[in-house]
């Protein structure tokens, strides 16, 4: 290693004083000369000091790229000659990138389905028990959260290992116990035959997003009323019918929270596939095909109409939060 | 509701807890294989299954830490130190900026600040793979890809509308009489600001510090694409690395692996009420 680890760590110490010094000092300066100003226009100029550098470390980072992307969209490879549409007609026309959306569509609609099913499951079981295992079962489930998508490939890797050589013991889980089981060891992940590899890898991700269901469901089912619950047992209801007449419409709103938290994130995932296939034998989703373009294939105007694509996707699912915002605002 | 308020009928008390406990297992085992595989011997990793070291789980002298001596040698202590370098600054400087422009959004009243605020709102969704191809070019106009300040840069930007929504959420909360009396009292909004809001924010700058530096250090895309591999790559990076040099030598990858999730499991086992409160403030309200 060439760097030495200390002059690193006294560059980050460096990055953070500056960083934080010389952005409070940018703030105190400007605030400062703005109060310089007649009171009027101390008043008017001063609100866009505070933001300002928010503002535009968004704006050029994000907004500013985000158009860029869209217009590079329209070029070839090297963003020089114009192409028209030519790099969506070439997408659409790829049977790859088609399956790559269906998987997509699959991990939309499997993962933060089964995420909510999985987190309400525990919640509802575990509010059942005394309060310490009840603490524990939850940060059994919970502590996923804290892995990294790469450490959490590199966890389930194993599990799916298989070794194929006459006489070797299986060493992962999954292929000790089919093999247990009379099965012939088989490479689990190239199994494409009704999208296995991407339930597989799909498995993955609800392993790691159940805890975040989980911990937001358990607090809204802690705050239903239990003289809803009570009237409903006097009633007669059944605890099943409680459950699903009762407490669900009541905490329905976390439930759509959870979900659609959920389902932005599965919309651009990347890393599970990356890492652990590469989006081979048919397992690509959107995310992987765009990395794969720019950096396998050095192709920008693809790479770019392939985060289009992802763009569009995610439009529904913005315009429903701005909504959902502004209702929460007039209250 | 209470913990005996509902389902001491039909569920009985035994299937609950059978139910609940699978469920455990079925989430623990994955992690309790990779943590067994880590401290076991190379041969041993290749020859047998983890779940057989139950067997004779006493016998000392199957446990040695020479796959974690190994792992670090090869790049993981390196690169750790890059994955503090990195997480620290990224976490520390969007909270900063986030809070000020939390503040005005919160208390000042200026043209366009609702419009604004529903940028913010509206880029909480936008994938950040929408921001690489130019973000490519305009850093490599400067010089920067490869560079810590590249990642810090792109990070203080992509963790920015969620922090200034956290806080924002989190400042709508504080009673207005606070500040109009400080306004009365003849503070400025910069003292206010200062001595008021930021201290009475520390619950939701602790919760979203905490969730920003989670990301950051677990992040693999922005690492890849910013700062890629070489003598500044991040752990993740490293163990990324590893999985496609060395899939087969499990005794390296599970060493590997247990390395990287050292800091956030200590940051998660030590922080769980923040980091809860975190999510729970995180996740776009409905």
């Amino acid at each position: 290693m060439s760097d030495d680890p200390f002059l690193k760590i006294v560059n980050g110490l460096v990055a953070i004083v500056l960083g934080v010094g010389g952005t409070v000092a940018l703030y105190w300066v400007l605030n400062f000369l703005v109060g310089l100003l007649p009171g009027k226009w101390d008043k008017r100029i001063k609100p866009y000091v505070f933001i300002g550098p928010a503002i535009l470390v968004v704006a050029v980072f994000l907004v500013y790229p985000a158009l860029m992307t869209v217009i590079y969209s329209f070029a070839d490879d090297n963003s020089i000659n114009w192409v028209g549409v030519q790099n969506y007609v070439d997408l659409f026309q790829d049977d790859e990138f088609i399956g790559t959306l269906v998987n997509n569509l699959l991990w939309i609609l499997i993962v933060p389905a089964g995420s909510v099913i999985v987190g309400l499951l525990v919640a509802v079981l575990a509010d059942r028990l005394k309060a310490v295992p009840e603490r524990i079962a939850k940060s059994v489930i919970f502590m996923p959260m804290a892995i990294s998508f790469v450490g959490a490939s590199t966890i389930w890797g194993f599990v799916y290992a298989t070794r194929f050589a006459q006489g070797d013991e299986q060493i992962g889980l999954l292929s000790a116990i089919s093999t247990s089981l009379g099965f012939e060891p088989v490479a689990w992940l190239r199994i494409s035959d009704y999208n296995l590899n991407d339930l597989l890898l799909i498995v993955i991700m609800i392993w790691l997003q159940a805890g975040f269901a989980m911990v937001l469901l358990s607090s809204a089912i802690k705050g239903v009323p239990d003289d809803t619950v009570e009237a409903a047992r006097i009633d007669g209801a059944s605890e099943i019918q409680i459950f699903f007449k009762v407490v669900v419409p009541q905490i329905w709103p976390t439930v759509i929270v959870v979900f659609v938290t959920i389902l932005i994130l599965v919309l651009k995932v990347f890393d599970i596939v990356y890492v652990m296939t590469g989006g081979r034998s048919g397992t690509s989703v959107l995310a992987n095909t765009f990395f794969v373009e720019l950096f396998e294939f050095g192709d920008a105007g693809r790479a770019a109409a392939v985060v289009v694509v992802l763009m569009i996707a995610v439009i529904p699912v913005m315009i429903y939060q701005m909504r959902q915002f502004k209702k929460q605002e007039a209250r | 509701m209470s913990a005996t308020g509902f389902g001491r009928v039909t569920l009985g008390s035994v299937a609950v807890r059978v139910g609940i406990v699978l469920l455990c297992l079925l989430w623990f085992i994955p992690t309790l294989g990779l943590l067994v595989s880590s401290f076991r011997d190379e041969a041993d990793v290749k020859s047998s299954g983890w779940w057989t070291v139950f067997t004779d789980p006493f016998n000392v002298s199957q446990w040695t830490f020479d796959s974690y001596s190994q792992v670090l040698e090869s790049g993981m202590a390196n690169a750790f130190v890059n994955s503090l370098v990195v997480s620290i600054p990224a976490t520390v400087l969007p909270i900063m900026i986030a809070a000020f422009a939390a503040y005005a959004f919160t208390f000042m009243r200026f043209p366009g600040r609702n419009v604004l605020f529903m940028l913010i709102v509206g880029l909480l969704v936008v994938p950040l793979q929408v921001a690489f191809v130019p973000l490519l070019s305009l850093f490599s106009d400067y010089d920067l890809n490869g560079t810590f300040l590249a990642v810090w840069l792109a990070h203080t930007a992509f963790g920015m509308p969620l922090a200034v929504y956290i806080l924002r959420n989190y400042m709508a909360g504080v009673p207005r009489e606070i500040i109009e009396s400080a306004e009365i009292d003849g503070a400025s909004h910069f003292q206010t600001f200062w001595r008021l809001i930021v201290p009475m924010s520390v619950p939701a700058l602790a919760a979203f510090a905490i969730f920003q530096f989670l990301w950051v250090w677990n992040d693999l895309l922005v690492a890849l694409i910013f700062l890629g591999a070489g003598d500044n790559e991040v752990v993740t990076i490293t163990l990324r690395d590893l999985i496609g040099d060395r899939g087969q030598e499990w005794h390296l990858l599970t060493a590997g692996a247990f390395i990287t999730m050292t800091v956030p499991l200590l940051v998660f086992f030590s922080l769980q009420r923040y980091f809860v409160r975190g999510l729970t403030a995180g996740s776009v309200k409905g």
